[in-house]
Protein backbone atom coordinates (compact mmCIF):
# COMPACT_ATOMS: atom_id res chain seq x y z
CA UNK A 1 0.00 0.00 0.00
CA UNK A 2 1.52 3.69 -0.64
CA UNK A 3 2.18 5.34 2.30
CA UNK A 4 0.08 8.18 2.61
CA UNK A 5 0.75 8.74 6.17
CA UNK A 6 2.25 11.90 5.21
CA UNK A 7 -1.32 13.77 5.09
CA UNK A 8 -1.98 12.59 9.28
CA UNK A 9 -0.21 16.13 10.67
CA UNK A 10 -1.68 18.60 8.04
CA UNK A 11 -5.32 17.01 8.23
CA UNK A 12 -4.85 17.01 11.95
CA UNK A 13 -4.27 20.67 11.99
CA UNK A 14 -7.05 21.39 9.62
CA UNK A 15 -9.35 19.35 12.04
CA UNK A 16 -8.24 21.78 14.93
CA UNK A 17 -8.74 24.54 12.73
CA UNK A 18 -12.13 23.99 11.68
CA UNK A 19 -13.25 22.92 15.18
CA UNK A 20 -12.36 26.10 16.28
CA UNK A 21 -14.44 27.75 13.81
CA UNK A 22 -17.15 25.49 14.50
CA UNK A 23 -17.13 26.28 18.58
CA UNK A 24 -17.09 30.12 17.51
CA UNK A 25 -20.20 29.75 15.23
CA UNK A 26 -21.96 27.71 18.20
CA UNK A 27 -21.54 30.57 19.90
CA UNK A 28 -23.50 33.01 18.32
CA UNK A 29 -27.07 32.64 17.58
CA UNK A 30 -27.44 33.36 13.96
CA UNK A 31 -24.77 30.84 13.57
CA UNK A 32 -25.23 28.21 15.62
CA UNK A 33 -26.52 25.33 13.83
CA UNK A 34 -23.69 25.56 10.67
CA UNK A 35 -21.16 25.14 13.69
CA UNK A 36 -21.92 21.93 14.73
CA UNK A 37 -21.86 20.62 10.95
CA UNK A 38 -18.35 22.18 10.57
CA UNK A 39 -17.14 20.81 13.35
CA UNK A 40 -18.63 16.52 12.54
CA UNK A 41 -17.18 17.02 9.09
CA UNK A 42 -13.57 18.20 10.45
CA UNK A 43 -14.28 15.10 12.72
CA UNK A 44 -15.28 12.40 10.05
CA UNK A 45 -12.32 13.48 8.11
CA UNK A 46 -9.47 13.10 11.53
CA UNK A 47 -11.15 9.92 12.17
CA UNK A 48 -10.82 8.85 8.37
CA UNK A 49 -7.13 10.00 7.87
CA UNK A 50 -6.59 8.04 11.50
CA UNK A 51 -6.53 4.82 9.55
CA UNK A 52 -3.41 5.96 7.38
CA UNK A 53 -1.18 5.81 10.41
CA UNK A 54 2.22 3.76 10.13
CA UNK A 55 1.93 0.19 11.74
CA UNK A 56 -1.53 0.39 12.62
CA UNK A 57 -3.07 -3.26 12.76
CA UNK A 58 -6.38 -4.31 13.73
CA UNK A 59 -8.67 -2.89 11.37
CA UNK A 60 -11.37 -5.12 11.47
CA UNK A 61 -11.76 -4.97 15.35
CA UNK A 62 -11.57 -0.87 14.71
CA UNK A 63 -14.24 -1.08 12.46
CA UNK A 64 -16.37 -3.28 14.65
CA UNK A 65 -15.75 -1.04 17.53
CA UNK A 66 -16.72 2.14 15.41
CA UNK A 67 -19.81 0.33 13.85
CA UNK A 68 -20.95 -0.83 17.38
CA UNK A 69 -20.26 2.54 19.61
CA UNK A 70 -21.61 4.98 16.56
CA UNK A 71 -24.41 2.94 16.08
CA UNK A 72 -25.57 2.69 19.62
CA UNK A 73 -24.75 6.44 20.21
CA UNK A 74 -26.59 7.87 16.95
CA UNK A 75 -29.95 5.18 17.73
CA UNK A 76 -30.00 6.40 21.28
CA UNK A 77 -29.41 10.24 20.42
CA UNK A 78 -31.92 10.35 17.89
CA UNK A 79 -34.74 8.57 20.15
CA UNK A 80 -34.71 10.00 23.07
CA UNK A 81 -37.11 13.53 24.12
CA UNK A 82 -35.62 16.60 24.20
CA UNK A 83 -36.68 16.92 28.26
CA UNK A 84 -34.05 13.95 28.73
CA UNK A 85 -30.94 16.20 26.47
CA UNK A 86 -29.35 16.80 29.60
CA UNK A 87 -28.63 13.38 31.34
CA UNK A 88 -28.04 12.36 27.59
CA UNK A 89 -24.74 15.15 27.13
CA UNK A 90 -23.38 13.58 30.90
CA UNK A 91 -23.65 9.75 29.97
CA UNK A 92 -21.78 10.67 25.95
CA UNK A 93 -19.39 12.76 28.36
CA UNK A 94 -18.83 9.80 30.35
CA UNK A 95 -17.85 7.47 28.24
CA UNK A 96 -15.58 9.86 26.08
CA UNK A 97 -13.82 10.40 29.89
CA UNK A 98 -13.96 6.13 29.56
CA UNK A 99 -12.18 6.47 26.35
CA UNK A 100 -9.78 8.14 27.52
CA UNK A 101 -9.18 6.58 30.42
CA UNK A 102 -8.91 3.02 27.87
CA UNK A 103 -5.98 4.83 26.10
CA UNK A 104 -4.44 5.06 29.36
CA UNK A 105 -4.82 1.73 30.25
CA UNK A 106 -3.57 0.63 27.07
CA UNK A 107 -0.63 2.76 27.17
CA UNK A 108 0.50 1.75 30.90
CA UNK A 109 0.38 -2.26 29.92
CA UNK A 110 3.15 -1.42 26.69
CA UNK A 111 6.26 -0.37 26.64
CA UNK A 112 6.83 3.47 27.81
CA UNK A 113 8.93 6.17 29.00
CA UNK A 114 8.54 7.77 32.15
CA UNK A 115 7.34 10.84 30.63
CA UNK A 116 4.62 9.62 28.60
CA UNK A 117 3.42 7.25 31.40
CA UNK A 118 3.30 9.87 34.04
CA UNK A 119 1.08 11.95 31.44
CA UNK A 120 -0.71 8.73 30.81
CA UNK A 121 -1.54 8.21 34.91
CA UNK A 122 -3.14 11.79 35.51
CA UNK A 123 -4.94 11.19 32.13
CA UNK A 124 -6.10 8.00 33.42
CA UNK A 125 -7.28 9.02 36.71
CA UNK A 126 -9.38 12.15 35.29
CA UNK A 127 -10.83 9.93 32.57
CA UNK A 128 -11.64 7.35 34.86
CA UNK A 129 -13.39 10.34 37.11
CA UNK A 130 -15.24 11.92 34.58
CA UNK A 131 -16.66 8.72 33.60
CA UNK A 132 -18.25 7.36 36.91
CA UNK A 133 -18.48 11.17 37.84
CA UNK A 134 -21.44 11.43 34.56
CA UNK A 135 -22.60 7.56 34.81
CA UNK A 136 -24.02 9.30 38.35
CA UNK A 137 -24.88 12.71 36.86
CA UNK A 138 -26.81 10.31 34.41
CA UNK A 139 -28.53 7.94 36.83
CA UNK A 140 -29.80 11.18 39.42
CA UNK A 141 -31.63 12.80 35.90
CA UNK A 142 -32.72 10.02 34.66
CA UNK A 143 -34.22 9.31 37.66
CA UNK A 144 -33.34 5.79 38.27
CA UNK A 145 -31.72 7.17 41.00
CA UNK A 146 -32.50 9.32 44.18
CA UNK A 147 -31.40 12.94 42.71
CA UNK A 148 -31.43 14.12 46.69
CA UNK A 149 -27.83 14.60 47.87
CA UNK A 150 -26.49 11.38 49.51
CA UNK A 151 -24.58 12.02 52.33
CA UNK A 152 -23.15 10.19 55.42
CA UNK A 153 -20.83 10.66 58.42
CA UNK A 154 -17.07 11.35 57.56
CA UNK A 155 -17.86 11.25 53.84
CA UNK A 156 -15.47 14.27 53.01
CA UNK A 157 -12.48 12.14 54.71
CA UNK A 158 -13.46 8.75 52.95
CA UNK A 159 -13.39 10.35 49.66
CA UNK A 160 -9.99 11.91 50.43
CA UNK A 161 -8.48 8.62 51.29
CA UNK A 162 -10.04 7.27 47.99
CA UNK A 163 -8.26 9.68 46.41
CA UNK A 164 -5.35 9.26 47.98
CA UNK A 165 -5.41 5.79 47.30
CA UNK A 166 -5.70 6.39 43.90
CA UNK A 167 -2.49 8.88 43.40
CA UNK A 168 -0.74 6.35 45.44
CA UNK A 169 -1.53 3.41 43.34
CA UNK A 170 -0.71 5.70 40.40
CA UNK A 171 2.68 6.58 41.46
CA UNK A 172 3.01 2.70 42.45
CA UNK A 173 2.53 2.18 38.89
CA UNK A 174 5.28 4.57 37.79
CA UNK A 175 7.98 3.74 40.44
CA UNK A 176 7.20 0.31 40.67
CA UNK A 177 10.06 -0.36 43.28
CA UNK A 178 11.59 -3.50 43.88
CA UNK A 179 10.83 -3.85 47.73
CA UNK A 180 6.79 -4.32 46.83
CA UNK A 181 7.29 -8.16 44.75
CA UNK A 182 3.98 -7.06 42.71
CA UNK A 183 3.61 -5.80 38.95
CA UNK A 184 2.00 -3.18 36.45
CA UNK A 185 -0.78 -5.86 35.65
CA UNK A 186 -1.35 -5.77 39.83
CA UNK A 187 -0.93 -1.56 40.00
CA UNK A 188 -2.99 -1.01 37.20
CA UNK A 189 -6.60 -2.76 37.87
CA UNK A 190 -6.71 -1.15 41.37
CA UNK A 191 -5.27 2.60 40.39
CA UNK A 192 -8.57 2.15 37.85
CA UNK A 193 -11.33 0.92 40.63
CA UNK A 194 -9.92 3.01 43.01
CA UNK A 195 -10.15 6.29 40.27
CA UNK A 196 -13.95 4.98 39.20
CA UNK A 197 -14.86 5.14 42.94
CA UNK A 198 -13.59 8.42 43.92
CA UNK A 199 -15.90 9.83 40.79
CA UNK A 200 -18.85 7.75 42.16
CA UNK A 201 -18.39 9.33 45.76
CA UNK A 202 -17.60 12.55 44.62
CA UNK A 203 -20.53 13.07 42.46
CA UNK A 204 -23.29 10.82 45.43
CA UNK A 205 -23.59 14.07 47.55
CA UNK A 206 -24.71 16.40 44.64
CA UNK A 207 -28.10 16.86 44.36
CA UNK A 208 -30.05 17.19 41.41
CA UNK A 209 -30.45 20.82 40.64
CA UNK A 210 -26.66 21.03 40.89
CA UNK A 211 -26.08 18.49 38.16
CA UNK A 212 -26.05 20.91 35.09
CA UNK A 213 -23.06 22.59 36.94
CA UNK A 214 -21.74 19.21 37.50
CA UNK A 215 -21.48 17.95 34.39
CA UNK A 216 -19.93 21.03 32.65
CA UNK A 217 -17.13 20.49 35.12
CA UNK A 218 -16.87 16.73 34.17
CA UNK A 219 -17.21 18.00 30.53
CA UNK A 220 -13.88 20.02 31.40
CA UNK A 221 -12.27 16.86 33.03
CA UNK A 222 -12.84 14.78 30.01
CA UNK A 223 -11.37 17.10 27.51
CA UNK A 224 -8.32 17.74 30.08
CA UNK A 225 -7.78 14.16 30.05
CA UNK A 226 -7.95 13.96 26.28
CA UNK A 227 -5.17 16.35 25.88
CA UNK A 228 -2.87 14.27 28.55
CA UNK A 229 -3.49 10.59 26.27
CA UNK A 230 -2.43 12.82 23.46
CA UNK A 231 0.84 13.56 25.07
CA UNK A 232 1.06 9.90 25.93
CA UNK A 233 1.85 9.05 22.59
CA UNK A 234 5.26 8.21 21.14
CA UNK A 235 4.31 11.14 18.28
CA UNK A 236 2.02 13.14 20.73
CA UNK A 237 -1.20 13.82 18.63
CA UNK A 238 -1.83 17.21 18.81
CA UNK A 239 -5.14 16.98 17.53
CA UNK A 240 -6.21 14.80 20.77
CA UNK A 241 -4.10 17.71 22.70
CA UNK A 242 -5.36 20.83 21.66
CA UNK A 243 -9.13 19.94 20.71
CA UNK A 244 -8.68 18.54 24.66
CA UNK A 245 -7.28 21.73 26.23
CA UNK A 246 -9.67 24.29 24.43
CA UNK A 247 -12.51 21.88 25.66
CA UNK A 248 -11.50 21.65 28.80
CA UNK A 249 -10.58 25.86 28.96
CA UNK A 250 -13.69 26.57 27.26
CA UNK A 251 -15.39 23.86 29.66
CA UNK A 252 -14.30 25.56 32.88
CA UNK A 253 -15.02 28.77 31.79
CA UNK A 254 -18.81 27.39 31.00
CA UNK A 255 -19.24 26.00 34.42
CA UNK A 256 -17.99 28.86 36.56
CA UNK A 257 -20.87 31.05 34.32
CA UNK A 258 -23.20 28.58 35.16
CA UNK A 259 -21.99 28.35 38.69
CA UNK A 260 -22.53 32.60 38.55
CA UNK A 261 -25.69 32.68 37.27
CA UNK A 262 -26.93 30.12 40.24
CA UNK A 263 -25.13 32.37 42.50
CA UNK A 264 -22.91 29.34 44.29
CA UNK A 265 -19.29 28.86 43.90
CA UNK A 266 -17.88 25.99 42.80
CA UNK A 267 -16.61 24.32 45.56
CA UNK A 268 -19.62 24.63 47.26
CA UNK A 269 -21.55 22.97 45.03
CA UNK A 270 -19.02 19.92 45.18
CA UNK A 271 -18.85 19.67 48.96
CA UNK A 272 -21.86 21.46 49.99
CA UNK A 273 -24.58 18.90 49.81
CA UNK A 274 -26.79 21.58 48.98
CA UNK A 275 -30.64 20.54 49.65
CA UNK A 276 -29.94 17.30 52.08
CA UNK A 277 -30.89 19.83 54.69
CA UNK A 278 -33.95 21.41 56.12
CA UNK A 279 -33.96 24.33 57.10
CA UNK A 280 -35.19 25.19 60.29
CA UNK A 281 -36.25 27.61 62.33
CA UNK A 282 -38.70 29.66 60.14
CA UNK A 283 -42.29 28.93 60.73
CA UNK A 284 -44.33 29.50 56.85
CA UNK A 285 -47.44 31.59 57.54
CA UNK A 286 -50.73 31.33 56.07
CA UNK A 287 -52.13 27.80 53.94
CA UNK A 288 -51.88 26.60 50.19
CA UNK A 289 -54.90 27.98 48.36
CA UNK A 290 -55.82 25.42 45.35
CA UNK A 291 -58.15 27.17 42.43
CA UNK A 292 -60.07 25.42 39.80
CA UNK A 293 -58.73 25.94 35.73
CA UNK A 294 -62.23 27.20 35.53
CA UNK A 295 -61.29 30.25 37.52
CA UNK A 296 -57.70 30.71 36.01
CA UNK A 297 -58.92 30.95 32.69
CA UNK A 298 -61.37 33.74 33.99
CA UNK A 299 -58.84 35.41 35.86
CA UNK A 300 -56.64 34.94 32.54
CA UNK A 301 -59.13 36.34 30.23
CA UNK A 302 -59.90 39.60 32.57
CA UNK A 303 -56.06 40.27 33.03
CA UNK A 304 -53.96 42.91 31.02
CA UNK A 305 -50.86 41.34 31.51
CA UNK A 306 -49.81 37.73 31.92
CA UNK A 307 -45.80 36.57 32.59
CA UNK A 308 -45.53 32.57 32.63
CA UNK A 309 -43.09 31.37 34.16
CA UNK A 310 -41.72 27.88 32.69
CA UNK A 311 -39.93 25.14 34.62
CA UNK A 312 -39.04 21.97 34.82
CA UNK A 313 -42.40 19.97 35.52
CA UNK A 314 -43.00 21.99 32.20
CA UNK A 315 -40.33 19.90 30.27
CA UNK A 316 -41.62 16.75 32.68
CA UNK A 317 -45.39 16.91 31.42
CA UNK A 318 -44.10 18.00 27.75
CA UNK A 319 -46.55 21.08 27.95
CA UNK A 320 -44.88 23.11 26.04
CA UNK A 321 -47.35 22.75 22.90
CA UNK A 322 -50.38 23.84 25.09
CA UNK A 323 -48.59 26.67 26.58
CA UNK A 324 -47.85 27.46 23.24
CA UNK A 325 -51.89 26.98 22.14
CA UNK A 326 -52.52 29.06 25.30
CA UNK A 327 -50.33 32.06 24.61
CA UNK A 328 -51.78 32.58 20.96
CA UNK A 329 -55.45 31.89 22.92
CA UNK A 330 -54.74 35.10 25.10
CA UNK A 331 -53.36 37.16 22.66
CA UNK A 332 -56.19 36.77 20.37
CA UNK A 333 -58.32 38.44 23.63
CA UNK A 334 -55.68 41.15 23.61
CA UNK A 335 -53.74 39.96 27.01
CA UNK A 336 -50.41 41.01 26.57
CA UNK A 337 -48.59 37.99 27.36
CA UNK A 338 -44.50 37.31 28.14
CA UNK A 339 -42.23 34.72 29.20
CA UNK A 340 -40.06 34.82 32.21
CA UNK A 341 -36.70 32.53 31.39
CA UNK A 342 -34.48 32.03 34.83
CA UNK A 343 -31.04 31.13 33.50
CA UNK A 344 -31.10 28.07 35.66
CA UNK A 345 -35.08 27.20 35.08
CA UNK A 346 -35.26 23.15 34.36
CA UNK A 347 -32.37 20.84 33.98
CA UNK A 348 -29.60 23.15 32.22
CA UNK A 349 -28.81 26.43 31.16
CA UNK A 350 -31.44 27.34 28.20
CA UNK A 351 -33.01 24.08 28.78
CA UNK A 352 -36.33 26.48 28.97
CA UNK A 353 -35.42 28.68 25.92
CA UNK A 354 -35.12 25.60 23.97
CA UNK A 355 -38.13 23.72 24.61
CA UNK A 356 -40.31 27.13 23.74
CA UNK A 357 -38.33 27.24 20.50
CA UNK A 358 -39.25 23.79 19.65
CA UNK A 359 -43.24 24.89 20.39
CA UNK A 360 -42.77 27.76 18.20
CA UNK A 361 -42.50 30.71 20.63
CA UNK A 362 -40.43 33.37 19.36
CA UNK A 363 -37.99 34.78 20.72
CA UNK A 364 -39.17 37.86 21.20
CA UNK A 365 -42.05 36.57 23.73
CA UNK A 366 -39.12 35.41 26.02
CA UNK A 367 -37.53 37.80 28.81
CA UNK A 368 -34.57 36.53 30.92
CA UNK A 369 -34.74 37.87 34.30
CA UNK A 370 -33.17 40.96 34.60
CA UNK A 371 -35.29 42.25 32.04
CA UNK A 372 -38.17 40.93 33.38
CA UNK A 373 -38.02 41.43 37.14
CA UNK A 374 -39.46 45.10 37.47
CA UNK A 375 -42.36 44.36 35.34
CA UNK A 376 -44.09 41.82 38.06
CA UNK A 377 -45.30 44.68 40.00
CA UNK A 378 -47.45 45.60 37.57
CA UNK A 379 -49.11 42.32 36.58
CA UNK A 380 -52.00 41.06 36.51
CA UNK A 381 -51.47 37.08 36.67
CA UNK A 382 -48.01 35.50 36.67
CA UNK A 383 -48.68 31.77 35.60
CA UNK A 384 -45.90 29.58 37.21
CA UNK A 385 -46.12 26.44 34.81
CA UNK A 386 -43.56 23.33 37.01
CA UNK A 387 -41.05 25.99 38.19
CA UNK A 388 -40.11 26.14 42.19
CA UNK A 389 -36.91 26.78 43.02
CA UNK A 390 -36.21 29.68 40.98
CA UNK A 391 -39.05 31.84 42.40
CA UNK A 392 -38.64 30.80 46.04
CA UNK A 393 -38.57 33.93 47.98
CA UNK A 394 -36.51 32.55 50.78
CA UNK A 395 -33.84 33.17 48.67
CA UNK A 396 -33.98 36.81 49.69
CA UNK A 397 -34.48 35.32 53.53
CA UNK A 398 -30.93 35.23 55.46
CA UNK A 399 -29.98 31.81 56.83
CA UNK A 400 -31.94 29.56 54.13
CA UNK A 401 -30.08 27.24 52.20
CA UNK A 402 -31.10 29.44 48.98
CA UNK A 403 -30.24 32.98 50.29
CA UNK A 404 -28.41 34.75 47.59
CA UNK A 405 -29.82 33.11 44.94
CA UNK A 406 -31.14 35.06 42.15
CA UNK A 407 -34.86 34.33 41.59
CA UNK A 408 -38.04 35.75 39.39
CA UNK A 409 -39.90 38.38 42.16
CA UNK A 410 -42.98 36.55 41.25
CA UNK A 411 -44.41 37.51 44.66
CA UNK A 412 -44.91 40.80 43.68
CA UNK A 413 -47.40 39.82 41.01
CA UNK A 414 -51.11 40.62 41.37
CA UNK A 415 -52.30 37.25 41.13
CA UNK A 416 -49.96 33.71 41.08
CA UNK A 417 -51.11 30.92 40.14
CA UNK A 418 -48.95 27.89 40.53
CA UNK A 419 -49.46 24.84 38.47
CA UNK A 420 -47.85 21.88 40.57
CA UNK A 421 -48.21 18.23 40.17
CA UNK A 422 -48.91 17.83 43.74
CA UNK A 423 -47.20 19.15 47.53
CA UNK A 424 -43.97 17.97 47.03
CA UNK A 425 -40.98 20.45 47.34
CA UNK A 426 -38.28 21.72 44.79
CA UNK A 427 -35.28 19.87 43.55
CA UNK A 428 -33.37 21.60 45.86
CA UNK A 429 -35.87 20.02 48.75
CA UNK A 430 -36.49 23.36 49.86
CA UNK A 431 -40.02 24.37 51.10
CA UNK A 432 -41.39 27.29 48.83
CA UNK A 433 -43.28 30.21 50.85
CA UNK A 434 -44.52 31.60 47.40
CA UNK A 435 -47.50 28.64 47.58
CA UNK A 436 -48.70 30.14 51.15
CA UNK A 437 -48.58 33.70 50.30
CA UNK A 438 -51.82 35.33 50.04
CA UNK A 439 -52.05 35.99 45.97
CA UNK A 440 -51.01 32.69 45.19
CA UNK A 441 -53.33 29.91 44.36
CA UNK A 442 -52.35 26.42 43.75
CA UNK A 443 -53.50 24.57 40.32
CA UNK A 444 -53.15 20.82 41.16
CA UNK A 445 -52.31 18.32 38.30
CA UNK A 446 -50.34 17.29 35.49
CA UNK A 447 -49.18 20.65 33.52
CA UNK A 448 -50.30 19.43 30.34
CA UNK A 449 -53.44 18.49 31.37
CA UNK A 450 -54.16 21.49 33.49
CA UNK A 451 -53.00 24.17 30.66
CA UNK A 452 -55.52 22.22 28.48
CA UNK A 453 -58.18 22.76 30.89
CA UNK A 454 -57.24 26.23 31.06
CA UNK A 455 -57.29 26.59 27.29
CA UNK A 456 -61.27 24.55 26.94
CA UNK A 457 -62.77 26.77 29.58
CA UNK A 458 -60.76 30.00 27.98
CA UNK A 459 -62.32 28.94 24.74
CA UNK A 460 -65.70 28.69 26.31
CA UNK A 461 -65.74 32.16 27.69
CA UNK B 1 10.64 14.06 25.43
CA UNK B 2 13.41 16.52 24.55
CA UNK B 3 13.40 19.90 25.50
CA UNK B 4 12.53 21.75 22.76
CA UNK B 5 9.11 19.40 21.78
CA UNK B 6 8.29 20.20 26.05
CA UNK B 7 8.55 23.75 25.64
CA UNK B 8 6.08 23.80 22.04
CA UNK B 9 3.95 21.88 23.54
CA UNK B 10 3.61 24.09 26.78
CA UNK B 11 3.21 26.43 24.08
CA UNK B 12 0.70 24.48 22.28
CA UNK B 13 -1.30 24.16 25.50
CA UNK B 14 -1.46 28.05 26.45
CA UNK B 15 -2.50 28.83 22.71
CA UNK B 16 -5.17 26.33 22.98
CA UNK B 17 -6.28 27.12 26.59
CA UNK B 18 -6.60 31.02 25.77
CA UNK B 19 -9.01 30.35 22.46
CA UNK B 20 -10.92 28.29 24.22
CA UNK B 21 -11.15 30.85 26.49
CA UNK B 22 -12.03 33.20 24.43
CA UNK B 23 -14.52 31.47 22.44
CA UNK B 24 -16.44 30.74 25.16
CA UNK B 25 -16.39 34.26 26.75
CA UNK B 26 -19.17 37.09 26.25
CA UNK B 27 -21.59 33.82 25.19
CA UNK B 28 -25.71 34.31 26.01
CA UNK B 29 -27.00 32.16 28.55
CA UNK B 30 -29.21 30.63 25.94
CA UNK B 31 -26.41 29.05 24.05
CA UNK B 32 -24.68 27.77 26.87
CA UNK B 33 -26.32 24.19 26.55
CA UNK B 34 -25.69 23.63 23.01
CA UNK B 35 -22.22 25.19 23.84
CA UNK B 36 -22.07 22.35 26.58
CA UNK B 37 -23.16 19.73 23.94
CA UNK B 38 -21.23 20.86 21.21
CA UNK B 39 -17.87 21.08 23.33
CA UNK B 40 -18.71 17.43 24.05
CA UNK B 41 -18.71 16.49 20.65
CA UNK B 42 -15.54 18.49 20.31
CA UNK B 43 -13.82 15.87 22.82
CA UNK B 44 -14.90 12.87 21.13
CA UNK B 45 -12.03 13.19 18.99
CA UNK B 46 -10.71 10.82 22.10
CA UNK B 47 -11.65 8.45 19.40
CA UNK B 48 -8.46 9.29 17.07
CA UNK B 49 -6.64 8.17 20.31
CA UNK B 50 -8.53 5.28 20.94
CA UNK B 51 -8.21 4.08 17.44
CA UNK B 52 -4.13 3.93 17.25
CA UNK B 53 -4.45 2.59 20.85
CA UNK B 54 -6.43 -0.23 19.71
CA UNK B 55 -4.46 0.10 16.54
CA UNK B 56 -0.90 -0.79 17.47
CA UNK B 57 -2.30 -3.17 20.57
CA UNK B 58 -0.43 -6.46 20.45
CA UNK B 59 -1.44 -8.48 23.83
CA UNK B 60 -5.06 -9.63 23.80
CA UNK B 61 -5.68 -7.58 27.02
CA UNK B 62 -4.29 -4.20 25.16
CA UNK B 63 -7.14 -5.76 22.36
CA UNK B 64 -9.95 -5.32 24.50
CA UNK B 65 -9.17 -2.22 26.63
CA UNK B 66 -8.73 -0.90 23.08
CA UNK B 67 -11.66 -2.25 21.57
CA UNK B 68 -13.79 -0.97 24.41
CA UNK B 69 -11.94 2.40 24.71
CA UNK B 70 -12.71 2.70 20.53
CA UNK B 71 -16.77 2.03 21.23
CA UNK B 72 -17.25 5.01 23.89
CA UNK B 73 -15.37 6.89 21.98
CA UNK B 74 -17.28 6.72 18.87
CA UNK B 75 -20.36 6.43 21.13
CA UNK B 76 -19.11 10.19 22.41
CA UNK B 77 -19.10 11.68 18.95
CA UNK B 78 -21.91 10.14 17.29
CA UNK B 79 -24.32 11.01 20.41
CA UNK B 80 -22.60 14.34 20.96
CA UNK B 81 -22.74 15.83 17.06
CA UNK B 82 -26.79 13.96 17.17
CA UNK B 83 -27.89 15.83 20.17
CA UNK B 84 -26.30 19.08 19.48
CA UNK B 85 -27.49 19.14 16.27
CA UNK B 86 -31.13 18.18 17.71
CA UNK B 87 -30.54 21.64 20.17
CA UNK B 88 -29.17 23.79 17.68
CA UNK B 89 -32.35 23.07 14.94
CA UNK B 90 -34.75 24.31 17.31
CA UNK B 91 -33.07 28.00 17.40
CA UNK B 92 -32.56 27.60 13.74
CA UNK B 93 -36.63 26.33 12.99
CA UNK B 94 -37.92 29.55 15.78
CA UNK B 95 -35.69 31.86 13.66
CA UNK B 96 -37.19 31.29 10.46
CA UNK B 97 -40.67 30.53 10.68
CA UNK B 98 -41.93 31.34 14.27
CA UNK B 99 -45.59 32.13 13.17
CA UNK B 100 -45.84 28.62 11.24
CA UNK B 101 -45.54 26.10 13.99
CA UNK B 102 -48.06 24.79 16.81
Amino acid sequence: MVDLSFAIDPVYIATIFIFIIGLQRMSHPLTARSGIVWAGAAMLIATLVTFLTPDLTNFALIAIAIVIGGGLGYIAAKRVAMTDMPQMVAIYNGMGGGAAAGIAAVHLLGTTTAATSTLAVVGGLIGAVSFSGSLIAFLKLQGWMRPRPITFPGQQVINMAVLALAVVSGILILWQPSFIPLSVATYLPLFFVLSLGFGFLMTLPIGGADMPVVISMYNAFTGLAVALDGFSFATPNYAMVVAGVIVGAAGSLLTLLMARAMNRSIPNILFGAFGATEETGTEIQGSLKPIEADDVAVLLAYANTAIIVPGYGMAVAQAQQRVKELADLLESKNVEVKFAIHPVAGRMPGHMNVLLAEAGISYDHLFDRDEINPEFPDTDVVLVIGANDVVNPAAHRQGSPLYGMPILDVELAKNVIVLKRGEGKGFAGIENDLFYRDNTRMLYGDAKESVGKIVQALKKL
Amino acid sequence: MDITLFWTAVLIVILAAFTGYVVISRVPVILHTPLMSGSNFIHGIVLVGAMVALGLATTTGEKIIGFVAVILGAANVTGGYVITERILQMFDRSKKKPEKEG
